[in-house]
Parts: C-alpha cells; structure tokens; sequence
C-alpha cells in the first residue's frame, strides 16, 4: 500500500509541474495542452467505442508478436545455448541482425507481407526476439555442473536433462528477457501503427490527431493511453513472475 | 564379496595425469573413506567410479561389469547441496525425481520417498522448499533421495564439508546409521582426517596428484561409535596419527601399506 501511495504521489506531482508549467507559459499551450484539458479529452476518447477498437488493435498486434517471439527465441536460445558449435557458427549472424533498428525495416516488411497487422507484428516480434534469445542463452551457460552431474546420477540422459533441468533453471532468465521484450513489442507496435499507417491502433490515434488539425490534446491523451498499457503489462508480468519464480534468486533480484 | 574394483585407474585433466595407477576394490557393505591432500583428484576419482568421466585408462567395475555410464544402481552426494537440490522443486519431489526418472508409479513414489525423507530424520518437510531449510537439513534431503533408489554403491564427494561442526557430527552419526541398517555400500571422499577415521571401515590415502594409493588402513573400532568416546580413544587417536603420517609422506615407499 506504502508503495502504491509513493508511485501515486508521484504522479501527481509530475502532473502538477506539468500544469504549472503550462499555466504560466513557461510551456506553450497550443502545444502542449495542461493534464486537466488532456485527462478531459482522456475521458472522451475512452467514451468513443472507435478509440476502444484502436487499443484493441494495439494490445492484440502486442500480444501476438510477444508471443511469437517467445516461441522463436526459446527454442532458439535452447539450441544455441547448449551446442556451442552453432552459436559460434551464428554469432556474425545474430550480431549483425540485432543492432538494426525494426523502424528501419519498415520498408522492407510492407513489401514482404503488406501494410496490414502483419506487418507491426513481424516488426514487433523482430525486435523482441533478441532479449529473450540472449537471456535464454545466458541462461544455459550459467547452468551449474553441479547440477548436470546431480540430473546424470539420478538417471537423466541428455533430453531430460535439457527439459527436466536446464529448461526450469532457464525459465526466471527467459521470462526476464520476456519482460524486457514486452516494453520492446509495445514501442515497435504503436511507432509502425505511426510510421507506416494502420487501420487501428494507437499510434494511428496519433497519427491522424498530429497532422491536419494538429489536435494535441488527443495526441497527448493517446500516448497516456500507450503508456498506461505500456505500465499494466509490466506489472501484471512483474507479478506474476514473482509468483511464478518465488524460488529463484533471479526473481528476487532482476524481476 | 567384492562390489567395486578400481583398476590401474588413471585420469588425465588438462594434459597432466590426476589420478595415476590407482587400484583398490569395496567389498559389498562396506564404508570406506578416502583421503588424501586438497586438490589430489579425489573427486575426480569419484567422478569416474560413478561413469561421470571416462578415465584415460584403466577400469572401473561394478558388480564386475565395466562402468561405462552411470549405473543404475549407483547413487551421488555432492558437496554442494544448494547446487545439487533443485530449487524449484519441493522436498518431497526432490527426493521422488530418480524415481520419477526411473518410471516407479506415482504411489510408490510417495511412499518410498516418505519412508527415506523419514530415515534421514525429516518428517513434516515434505511441501517446503530445498533454499527455505537450514543447511545441514537440505543435505539430509540430499542424502534421502541419494537412499531413496536403495543404491548398492553410494558416493559421497566431501558430504559434510559445508555445514557447521555440530550438524556435522549429526550427519556423520546419521551416515554409519543408515549405512548399517541398510547395508548399503559407501564410498566417501573427505579431506578430514577425523571424519575419514570416525566414519570408515577402511581408510584409503592418497598422495599429492598425480593421485596414488599410499595407504589402505583397516579401522579397527567398535562398529557402534560414538563422537566423543570413540573420539577420545586410543585406537582412535593412534589410527588417526597414522593417517596423518602417511598424508605427510606420500613419497616414502617404506609408508605404502
């Protein structure tokens, strides 16, 4: 409760200078509206069944290549975590792919799979597969020999091992890295949604807000309302990676 | 009736040999402590008794069949408890996993790891985690899913180096307890000169790596011990001397018994 309290007040107080800022123009307010006129038009936005549609849209697309993500990484990190000799054949490789920015791919998938969800999915997906690869990775170098020899004398042969020990030891690691790529996901969703167009979704909200009538107050409103996804994700995964991993030093620690 | 016989045994770690012509057999029942000084390969010797390394050359046979993997019949305590008991399993599926590894149905599971949980003095802990219990009390667990296999051979790699002096004395007792009542073969590295005499029927020294046999000494005390009478005996105290001074000089052919 103590801790819910503080996060509020700080909160408040952010908004506070906000408004404060704005009122004595030290900000000027055609561009950037006060919170009270932004939670107003907030509270319109959310009232139109059509915004509702567009978070939908954002929320699913997010979901889908969070998804999609984690089951091209784990299988993935477990394959190159536990046979060195393909991770050094696709080290140039993976170090090669990562660093691209998925904005950049933009282009290049509309052309592949067309401007429709797809494509905020694939960017999406692209840019949260490296952090739960990599945790995952990780993960399996850290795996202790100890506990390799206990899983061979208590009769695991290799599969069993992988999936029995290597798998559980992994998974507060991967769902770190699940985590990291869920803020990840959400930010490439909402930028192609903006960048490349959508039929629905917030960064289309955006979008539209931004240019013509240059309706501010809505644009501010929509990225409050990415953000606010953007917050319950992770606190929902904090939780229930908490729960999930209540053994695990990793939990207690990086969670 | 002999259980293991080590023969010619030589394992090379890193280019140099850490274990040289080592040869010795356990008979079936016996509990027999090897000691010799740090870093000699003794665990590496454990690690190849038990098919978790190949040696370089020589043989390792169990029942006469050559170990090649690791036995079923063969069960490990490792000195680490909180590297060898998985935490994100409780007590009681801890000790249940060679079983469950095993394909033994699900109630006899139950029951077998309920009855070894028992025997090593663990009741009522069963639902807990490994990491929420003390450490001489996570090593018992250890020790009950090494038992709950009913192994023939049982290797311990320094089992009670990591908890403190009164729970060792606990675990120690514990150990020639269960080890009697069960029968069970033990094969148990301790650098303690103390707890190698305390504990073993035999005692077997090795020297400075490359590790060789430099003494196999009979431990002439009365099977019941007890930490401070049998501690505090002559036979003990002399026994023990003569396990320091053949540590000491491993080169002196005139040591080798």
């Amino acid at each position: 409760m103590a801790r819910i309290a503080r996060n509020l007040g700080g909160l408040l107080g952010f908004a506070l200078l906000w408004e404060v800022a704005v009122r004595t123009g030290l900000v000027p307010e055609r561009f950037v509206p006060p919170p009270t006129v932004v939670l107003a038009e907030l509270g319109e936005l959310v009232a139109q069944r059509g915004f509702l549609a567009d978070v939908l849209a954002t929320v699913l697309a997010w979901a889908i290549a969070l998804g999609l993500a984690a089951a091209i990484a784990v299988p993935a990190g477990l394959v190159l975590g536990s046979a060195p000799a393909v991770r050094v054949a696709t080290r140039a490789v993976v170090e090669f792919l990562r660093p691209i920015p998925s904005v950049a791919l933009i282009p290049l998938v509309v052309l592949l799979v067309g401007s429709g969800p797809e494509a905020k999915i694939a960017l999406a997906a692209y840019a949260a597969v490296w952090p739960i690869l990599f945790n995952t990775v990780y993960a399996l170098g850290e795996l202790d020999t100890v506990m390799v020899d206990t899983a061979r004398v208590c009769g695991a042969g290799r599969a069993r091992t992988l999936t029995s020990v290597a798998l559980p030891h992994a998974a507060p690691f991967v769902f770190t890295g699940i985590r990291m790529s869920a803020a990840v996901a959400l930010i490439v969703v909402v930028s192609t949604e903006f960048l490349a167009g959508a039929a629905r979704g917030i960064g289309r909200v955006i979008l539209e807000a931004s240019s013509g009538a240059a309706r501010m107050d809505v644009v501010l409103a929509a990225t409050l309302v990415a953000g606010l996804v953007g917050f319950a994700i992770n606190e929902g995964l904090e939780r229930l990676g908490a729960r999930l991993f209540a053994w695990s030093p990793v939990a207690a620690g990086a969670l | 009736m002999t259980l293991l016989q080590v023969r010619h045994l030589r394992h090379d770690y890193r280019g140099a040999a850490a274990v040289d012509e080592l040869t010795f057999a356990v008979g079936a029942g016996e509990l027999v402590c090897i000691t010799g000084p740090s870093g000699c390969g003794k665990s590496t010797l454990l690690r190849a008794v038990a098919g978790l390394v190949e040696p370089t050359a020589g043989e390792v046979r169990l029942h006469g069949d050559p170990v090649r993997a690791v036995p079923d019949e063969l069960s490990f305590v490792f000195q680490d408890y909180g590297r060898s008991l998985f935490p994100w399993l409780s007590v009681r599926r801890n000790v249940e996993l060679p079983l469950r590894w095993r394909s033994v149905g699900r109630a006899e599971r139950a029951e077998r790891a309920a009855e070894a949980l028992a025997g090593v003095g663990l009741a009522g802990v069963d639902d807990r985690y490994p990491w929420q219990l003390s450490g001489g009390m996570q090593q018992r667990v250890a020790i009950a899913r090494a038992l709950v296999t009913r192994p023939a051979l049982l290797l311990m790699d320094e089992p009670f180096a990591s908890v403190d002096a009164q729970t060792r004395f606990e675990l120690e007792d514990l150990l020639r307890r269960v080890q009697r009542a069960r029968a069970t073969t033990v094969l148990l590295v301790t650098h303690d000169i103390d707890e190698s005499v305390y504990l073993g029927d035999r005692v077997l020294v090795l020297s400075r790596s490359p590790a060789h046999l430099v003494a196999d000494l009979p431990v002439d005390l009365p099977a019941e011990r007890d930490q401070i009478g049998t501690r505090g005996s002559a036979a003990f105290v002399a026994l023990r001397g003569e396990v320091a001074r053949r540590l000491r000089a491993p080169g002196d052919p005139a040591a080798v018994g």
